[in-house]
This record gives C-alpha cells, structure tokens and sequence, in this order.
C-alpha cells in the first residue's frame, strides 16, 4: 500500500477545505442557529417535549446528521468529480496506487471534514439548549460511520456523474428528502401507523434514531438495527466501489 | 535475454473495441527499445491516444499484452506505472493550484518521497521556476504544456510519453521540449511521442511507427525509412518555356510543372540505374535547353501520405 500516495490525496482534499474556510465553517454554524431559532423557539415553544426531551435539545442529533450527510456527500462527490471534469483524473488513473487508495485518499479527507462539521454544529448548538451525550463513544461511532458512509455514497455520485446537473440532483433530490422525512425533526411515533410503516423503508431512519439513542436513550428502532443498518450501508457502497474500478465504469473505457 | 533487457516497452498482440463498436486498435505489437526516440505518426483518430492510454493504465485493453520494463501494465500495474510519465494532449490541470503545488502531488502519488531539489530542477529546466507561486490558472497556454511536462517528470520516469506535444505551441517552446527530450534521452529515459506534425518525428526521432485505423503499417530506423522509401526528384530548369513533353522523353517518370518552365523527374534512389545521364542526353537531343539542374529528397510527410494513402 502507499501511504505516501493515499497522504497525498488526502493533503491535496485537505487544502480545497481550507481554501473554502469560510463557507466551511460558517454556513453550518449560520444554517445551525436558523434551525435553533425557528424551530427551537418559535415551533419548539409550542411543543413540550418529545419522549421526555426538551423539543430543542431532541432535533440536535437530526441537525448534525442533516449537516454531515449533506456535507459528505457533496465533499465526496465534488473531490472525485473535479478531476474528472478538468480531465486531470488520467493521473491518478495512471498513478501506481489502486482504487482503495484513491478512495482512502478522497473519501477520507471528505469525512474528516464532515466530522468536523458535525463536531462545529455540535458546539452551536450548546449555545442554545442544554444538551446531554448519554453514551459519547456510540455517538462518536455513529458520526463517523455516517461521515465515512455519506462519504463513499458521495463518491459513488462523483463517479457516475457526467456533468454538474447530475452532481446537485442526487444529493438534494434524494438525500435531503430522505434526511428529512427520516426523524430529523420529529419522532417515528408522531407519525400516522401507516406513514410509521412506509418511513421504516428510509434506511437514513436508522441513523438518526441511532444517533439520538447516543445522546437521550431513546430510540424509534432498536440500537442494535441501527448499528447493524450502517453497518450494512458502509459495505454496500465498498462493494459498489470496488465494482465501479474493477470494471472501470464511468470512469475508464 | 539481453534483447529483453533492452526492451523498455513491449507490445504484443493489442487491440481495442471500445463500447459503441469502435476498434480504436487492431492486433498492434511493438517494442520500444530503452533510450529512443519513437515517434508514432498517424492522423486523427488513428488509435495514437489509445495505444498510449493503454500502456499507461487508463484504458483497458481489449486483448493482447503490454509490459513496461518487464512488467505486466495490468497485473504487475504498480511496478509498471512507476515507471512511466505521461504528458497528455489535453491541458489537463488542477486550476486553482500553484505550479510548485501541482507537481508536488504529482511526485507524491507517485509514492516517490519528498524532494524539492529535483522539482526546483525540473521547474528550472522547465523555465518555470519564477512562476512557482502562480495558480495554473493564471498561466498561457504554452505555460501550460510546461506544468503538464513538469507533472510527467516529477516522480523521474524511465520511460515518458508525449501525447501531441507541439500541438498549439510557440516555436521556441517547442524547440525548448526537444531541448529537453534530447536530455532526457542522455540520461536513458525512453520518449514515445505522437504527432501529425511529420517534420518533428523527422528533426528528432530514432525510430518512426506510422499507425492508420489502428495497424501498425510500419515501424522502423529513421534512417532505413529514409533510404527505404525516399524517392528523390531531378528538377529540371528549362531555358525556354515547352508546351508539352517531347515524345522521345516520355518513356521516363517525368512531369512538366504548371508554368511550363520546369520538368521533374521521380527516380528511386536506390536504384542501380537512375537514368539521369541518358535523360539529360535525350534532352539535349530533343533540342530543349536547360538553365538550371537541382535535386531533392522525398520528405517524411510524402512517405507518410504514400502508406496510408495505399492502405485506403
């Protein structure tokens, strides 16, 4: 394996984030207190508390799963998708490394900018509502699985993009849909029975519930589906992965 | 065995069908010997790009085996492509980066570790050195292909393929890149370049390969294609103009130019009999009169048009 090549790529990630600090760093804070204002206080004033937990401190967990998955995905898919739309992909394509490195490279720097996203929402919100972490090491796991994942499914997109229109339609159209009728904002059980059926079908579901057990306790699914879900997720774009580079579809003819 | 040591590409039995039905390659073998020159010549579409892009790992074959200094590019594709450096026909390049940047990555994923005595080098030899700090963005076309080159040299290839080179460049940069090709071949790296442009295989390259709907048609010496296939042309300067060719010349390969004031006469060179004397002879006989008497060899372009000119 070269280290040297996967440090490389990750480096090259790395200073594109930085480039961009600003509208990095920022807009999740910026987004963050816009949620906290309007459905915290104003929407949130109007609700007691869900499961027992105060309705601002419940969304925290929605929040930061809506800033990480959004932010891996568009990291991911625009990291792999610029070299392909500048062309300059024939040297990584020629470079002596092979697809799990270029993906540890990309797909690594992707996440580790959504984990500190995730961890930037994190401190916002402490600003604003007082906020336990009942299990911090789940909750860890649960952030950076959902990073390292969003992230592969990220790149998956950049792959299969042929241009900018196919790179914004998948993540809004599909993710942020998902995201949002996934619990971010609401428990399961304040839906309808067979809108709590459908909703089982959405597998962004069992990460949000599994990520609000690691702060509350309480969960829409059982942690033990949740864990084993992302799990599951994680492989299933692996496999996609290594399927996109063995046979060279989309990217090599 | 000492012939394979000496074998930096090989290239056996290589074809191409791309998806939508398209042979860009058909049954291609070659070596390239360490330490020359090749210049492929072919004309749009001819499969150049393909050949090179093989060799290089971005696209796949179709069949057939390519090995870069011994090693499989498919199966052994690390040790392989250590080995090589690619400058593409494109402008390929990470815009919002510095030139300095740009080829920093380029050496680091080719795992080779830090060394920025050998970029400032290549960025020196380069003339780039003062634009280190530019974001490629900022640079003209010409500057460009030198980052693109600089990129290629940055993890110190044995063997580099130049894609189209000259295509769209000044002279003086491309004096400057066979300036630094010839260095390069000092030093043992091997240089396969494509072209259209037949002057340059023609100035620079040891061997010459012409490629025509992916065939190979020919590969040899410079020199032996030269001497093989050059025809050379007699230019006769008549004193006074002639209609038409008197009868008792016609039997020779011979033409009467537009203007009526010159014949030109086509022989092989390597002929036992070129005919030249009992031509001159038959002239004065005839009762034309020449001013002035010049030769020329056939150039590269002229074979080149000839062979694929035949295959169609």
């Amino acid at each position: 394996m070269s280290f040297l090549a996967i440090q490389t790529i990750y480096i090259y990630e790395m200073r594109r984030f930085l480039r961009t600090l600003f509208q990095s760093f920022f807009s999740p804070i910026i987004l963050t207190s816009l949620y906290f204002i309007v459905f915290g206080a104003a929407i949130g004033s109007k609700i007691n508390t869900v499961d027992g937990v105060s309705y601002g401190a419940f969304i925290v967990p929605g929040l930061i799963m809506l800033n990480v998955m959004n932010e891996s995905t568009s990291n991911a898919s625009f990291g792999i998708f610029m070299p392909k739309f500048e062309g300059t992909i024939y040297e990584i394509l020629s470079a002596p490394i092979s697809f799990y490195e270029i993906v540890l490279g990309y797909v690594g720097a992707a996440a580790t900018k959504s984990i500190i996203i995730g961890l930037v929402v994190l401190g916002t919100a402490y600003l604003f509502v007082e906020l336990p972490i009942a299990h911090p090491g789940i909750m860890l796991f649960f952030l950076l699985m959902t990073c390292i994942s969003f992230s592969l499914l990220g790149f998956i997109i950049g792959i299969l993009s042929k241009n900018w229109e196919q790179l914004q339609v998948m993540p809004l159209l599909v993710i942020t849909p998902l995201v949002f009728l996934g619990g971010s904002f609401y428990s399961i059980s304040m839906l309808p029975p067979v809108w709590q059926y459908i909703t089982m079908f959405n597998p962004v579901v069992y990460l949000i519930s599994g990520f609000r057990w690691s702060f509350f306790g309480i969960s829409d699914v059982p942690i033990f589906i949740s864990l084993v879900a992302i799990i599951f997720f994680t492989a299933g774009c692996v496999m996609i992965i290594w399927w996109i580079f063995k046979t060279g579809f989309r990217i090599k003819q | 065995m000492t012939e394979n040591l000496k074998i930096a590409v090989s290239v056996s039995g290589l074809s191409k069908t791309y998806n939508n039905g398209l042979i860009a390659l058909n049954d291609i073998s070659l070596d390239i010997m360490k330490g020359e020159i090749l210049a492929l010549l072919g004309s749009n579409g001819a499969g150049k790009t393909t050949l090179i892009s093989i060799i290089c790992g971005i696209v796949n074959p179709t069949y057939g085996v390519v090995k870069v200094g011994g090693y499989n590019v498919i199966y052994q594709y690390r040790d392989a492509r250590r080995l090589v450096g690619l400058v593409p026909q494109e402008l390929s390049l990470e815009s919002f980066e510095t030139v300095f940047d740009t080829i920093k990555f380029s050496r680091g994923l080719f795992g080779k570790p830090r060394d920025n005595c050998y970029l400032e080098r290549t960025l020196r030899q380069l003339s780039l050195w003062d634009k280190r700090n530019t974001p490629v963005l900022e640079l003209s076309g010409g500057m460009k292909r030198r980052v693109l080159i600089a990129k290629a040299l940055s993890h110190e290839p044995r063997v580099l393929f130049l894609d189209e080179p000259t295509a769209g460049v000044d002279v003086e940069l491309r004096k400057d890149m066979w300036k630094i090709v010839r260095c390069l071949r000092e030093t043992g790296v091997t240089v396969i370049l494509t072209t259209h442009y037949i002057e340059e295989a023609e100035l620079i390259a040891d061997r010459i390969g012409v490629i025509d709907k992916g065939k190979l048609l020919l590969l040899d010496d410079k020199s032996v294609l030269m001497k093989k296939m050059g025809k050379k042309e007699l230019q006769i300067d008549l004193q006074v103009p002639i209609d038409v060719i008197p009868n008792s010349i016609l039997k020779y390969n011979i033409k009467l130019t537009d203007d009526h004031e010159s014949l030109i006469y086509t022989y092989e060179k390597n002929s036992d009999r070129l005919g030249i004397s009992k031509l001159l002879g038959d002239l004065a006989a005839a009762g034309v009169i020449l001013k002035d008497v010049s030769t020329r060899q056939t150039s590269l372009e002229e074979i080149f048009v000839d062979l694929v000119g035949e295959k169609k």
